[in-house]
């Protein structure tokens, strides 16, 4: 009505943010008088003890006043939404905490080991039960780890990836068969996993206890994982570039071999390595399969081999200071190793099918400007230039054998 | 009148069908796709043999401890001293359980909570960095977080262990024999090494596998239903139990009994925590008790061939009770509306 409510320069922006100034005071408000409250009955009445049961105790109370103070201005529907939204955050916050405080205990813990260059290049096989931390190490564990690692990847890896090809691009009741066993085999215990190679190698074909059973003990409990997350990988391929590529006239195994896998590649990467993540700190199968010994052993065929998670493990359950800190420090070894397979899966993983770095993407254009290339001398009736030259700048340097369908010169 | 309309609209004769049979639709596989298919189905086909041959060699190696005193007797008998004849999982595969539920009694409400808060509540710049961490807490070794659960963790929990013990010991799974809260000198060991304290520590472990299916299945609920009910005037709470939940509940089911799978057959942070006792432990704050997964983690080294053929039978039995629980979860999440899509 007034001249000053149409004057749109007058008009005052109003805030479309979800927090406004009482929510505020009601969180801060309900947040001291239920660290109050808990302390007065921890100290006052004793009711119970200690940190953990402190935070229980204050967090009970902050909800049941939190949501007495909102009943104050909102309706029953705003208060249950409220009340929800502040226990999802603080489940939320828990986990994440734990996982923090998880990581942090260990890197905490496992930190004076590591400061001793020794740690990362002897073997325990000097070192006795009193010797402090500038004797031995955990080279034999390292290398035992890598060792497992490798030979249960190169069995692991084409295995699993056929498996998952074959799921993908041939669906039927077979596949369907095998889809459903191996994701029942996903959360196949790991300890099973080592009886049954226990059962096999070891007690019926009578091998020694030895870092190659170790791996394929590994194996058989990787194998479900990196086929279950490739064949989901797989099925994310858009089925438009196989279509174009079969109208193209090229066979099925053409079609995986140049579209599929590398369409995606990050993906199966990323299976990979997550695969490998779980298979490095797996123990129990290790525990089962390999043996455990204090010396350096190359040689995954013969003599026990011990592996980080392994490690670990024996250095705990010893009664000496010393071996438990170095225990704590094998397990931060081992959670370095898997951060870091971490990473590199996320920054490989991190695309979808068929999106590319920029490397990737120039790689490919410099692929494809040769390919023109090619096209265009044959259709010329020169020869094409050899392919590993980027950008040939005589276009007739020899025939090649093979024969031009188009063009006059031939 | 009415004939000559009818005339009119009489459908004309259709051409009666020559030789017109349905084409076979039976591609001719190309020459070079022979090998192809050849080659990824002997792979697919190896797979399979090796995930059968677990459970027909577990079967054959534990057969002689099993036959020993018929399948029954090895059901329930509690202790385990194989080489005395007296033997059997009744304690172990109990254990094994309640140490599972007690971890999805943590987890679960851990995880849908956390995968909640991904899918619903955080904010766009952090949603990332957030899945990236609950997948790095899937990945984290399980002896890290024995090793968390048995120096860092029990300390702290004794008190809250107390606590329940000296204010709910009334509930019967709460109750601790030789627990006397009046007593102000009474031990705090007597709650070392519980089901509790264990299931405590499985339960950090399986929630984030649980939450990322969780969050999975959040995710796709279909964003007009979720408009829908915001546009009725739903809060953010009332269109999570509208739409969100009832679209995930296949997926929270499935990843639950993924979870419970897990935690059934978690064995190195058990084994590292636990001290085992073979006998039915009914009361959770109670020190000592025994999973099938440690009994064979920690029994295995010095075992006479009998005792290693037991060792089988009762991995046999972990075995068939963690596929039950799988099979279980893959059919849940497969029937459920979100289940078409996720894997």
């Amino acid at each position: 009505m007034t001249t000053a409510e149409l004057n749109p320069t007058d008009e005052v922006r109003r805030s479309t943010g979800a927090i406004r100034g009482s929510d505020v005071f009601g969180i801060l408000g309900a947040a001291v008088a239920a660290i109050s409250l808990s302390a007065w009955l921890m100290t006052q009445l004793e009711i119970f003890q200690g940190f953990l049961p402190f935070v229980g105790f204050a967090y009970a109370f902050f909800v049941v006043i939190y949501g007495v103070v909102t009943r104050f201005d909102e309706s029953g529907m705003a208060v249950r939404d409220r009340l929800v939204a502040v226990l999802v955050h603080s489940l939320a916050v828990v986990l994440m905490l734990a996982l923090v405080w998880v990581v942090g205990f260990t890197f905490f813990s496992g930190f004076l080991p590591l400061l001793h260059l020794n740690f990362f290049t002897s073997d325990m096989s000097s070192a006795g039960p009193l010797d402090p931390l500038t004797r031995g190490g955990i080279l034999h564990a390292i290398a035992g780890t890598l060792i497992m690692v490798t030979i249960a990847l190169s069995i692991s890896i084409p295995l699993g990836v056929a498996t998952a090809v074959y799921l993908s691009e041939f669906p039927g009741r077979y596949s369907r068969v095998i889809r459903t066993v191996v994701e029942a085999m996903t959360a196949l215990p790991s300890i099973v996993a080592g009886l049954f190679i226990y059962a096999t190698v070891i007690l019926i074909l009578g091998f020694p206890r030895s870092g190659f059973a170790a791996s394929l003990a590994i194996t058989v409990m990787m194998l479900p994982i990196i086929i279950r997350s490739s064949d989901v990988v797989l099925r994310l391929v858009p089925s438009g570039l196989k279509e174009a590529s079969q109208a193209l006239g090229s066979s099925r195994w053409r079609t995986v071999w140049h579209v599929v896998l590398p369409t995606a590649r990050s993906g199966l990467t990323t299976a990979i390595i997550l695969g490998t993540a779980r298979g490095v700190g797996e123990t129990s199968p290790v525990l089962l399969t390999a043996g455990i010994t204090t010396f350096f052993n190359f040689n995954p065929f013969s003599g026990p081999m011990i592996s980080l998670p392994l490690a670990t493990y024996t250095f705990v359950k010893s009664p000496e200071d010393n071996f438990i800190a170095r225990g704590y420090g094998s397990a931060a070894v081992l959670m370095l190793l898997v951060l870091v397979l971490f990473i590199v899966a996320r920054l490989i993983g991190g695309r979808g099918p068929g999106v590319l770095s920029g490397r990737q993407l120039r790689r490919r254009l410099q692929q494809s400007r040769v390919d023109d290339y090619r096209f265009r001398a044959r259709e010329l009736g020169v020869a094409a230039p050899s392919p590993v030259a980027p950008r040939p700048t005589d276009p007739l340097p020899r025939r090649r054998r093979r024969r031009v369908t188009t063009g006059s010169s031939s | 009148m009415t004939d000559t309309f009818t005339d009119v609209l009489e459908a004309p004769q259709p051409v009666p069908p020559t030789d017109d049979k349905p084409r076979s639709l039976k591609a001719k596989a190309d020459r070079s796709d022979l090998p192809f298919r050849i080659g990824t189905r002997t792979a697919a086909s190896g797979v399979l043999a090796i995930m059968l041959l677990v459970g027909i060699f577990l079967l054959i190696q534990g057969g002689q401890a099993l036959t020993a005193d018929g399948p029954i007797k090895f059901l329930t008998t509690q202790s385990w001293e194989p080489n005395s004849g007296v033997f059997g999982i009744a304690a172990v595969i109990l254990g094994s359980i309640f140490i599972a539920l007690t971890a999805i009694f943590f987890a679960v409400p851990l995880a849908t909570g956390t995968a909640l808060y991904i899918s619903e509540y955080a904010p766009r710049q952090i949603k990332q960095g957030l899945i990236t961490l609950v997948d790095l807490m899937a990945a984290v070794p399980s002896v890290v977080y024995g090793l968390w659960g048995l120096k860092a963790l029990q300390p702290n929990i004794l008190n809250v262990s107390q606590f329940i013990a000296t204010w709910f010991g009334w509930i019967p799974i709460f109750h601790v024999d030789g627990f006397d809260s009046s007593d102000p000198l009474s031990s705090p060991t007597i709650f070392t090494a519980s089901t509790f304290v264990i299931g405590l520590v499985v339960g950090m472990m399986v929630a984030p596998i649980t939450c990322s299916i969780m969050r999975e299945v959040f995710t796709q609920a279909p964003i007009g239903e979720r408009e829908g009910a915001l546009a009725l005037g739903a809060t953010r709470w009332g269109m999570i139990r509208q739409v969100v939940i009832p679209f995930g509940r296949g997926g929270m089911i499935g990843g639950t009994m993924l979870g419970l799978g897990r935690a059934l057959g978690e064995t190195i942070a058990v084994a590292l925590i636990v001290s085992p006792i073979y006998q039915i432990q009914p009361q959770i704050l109670k020190s000592g008790t025994s999973t099938i997964s440690a009994l064979i983690a920690l029994r295995y080294s010095e075992s006479s061939p009998f005792e290693i053929s037991a060792l089988m039978a009762a991995g046999l039995a972990l075995f068939v009770l963690t596929l039950i629980v799988n099979f279980g979860a893959s059919l849940i999440i497969a029937r459920s509306r979100s289940g078409a899509s996720s894997d």
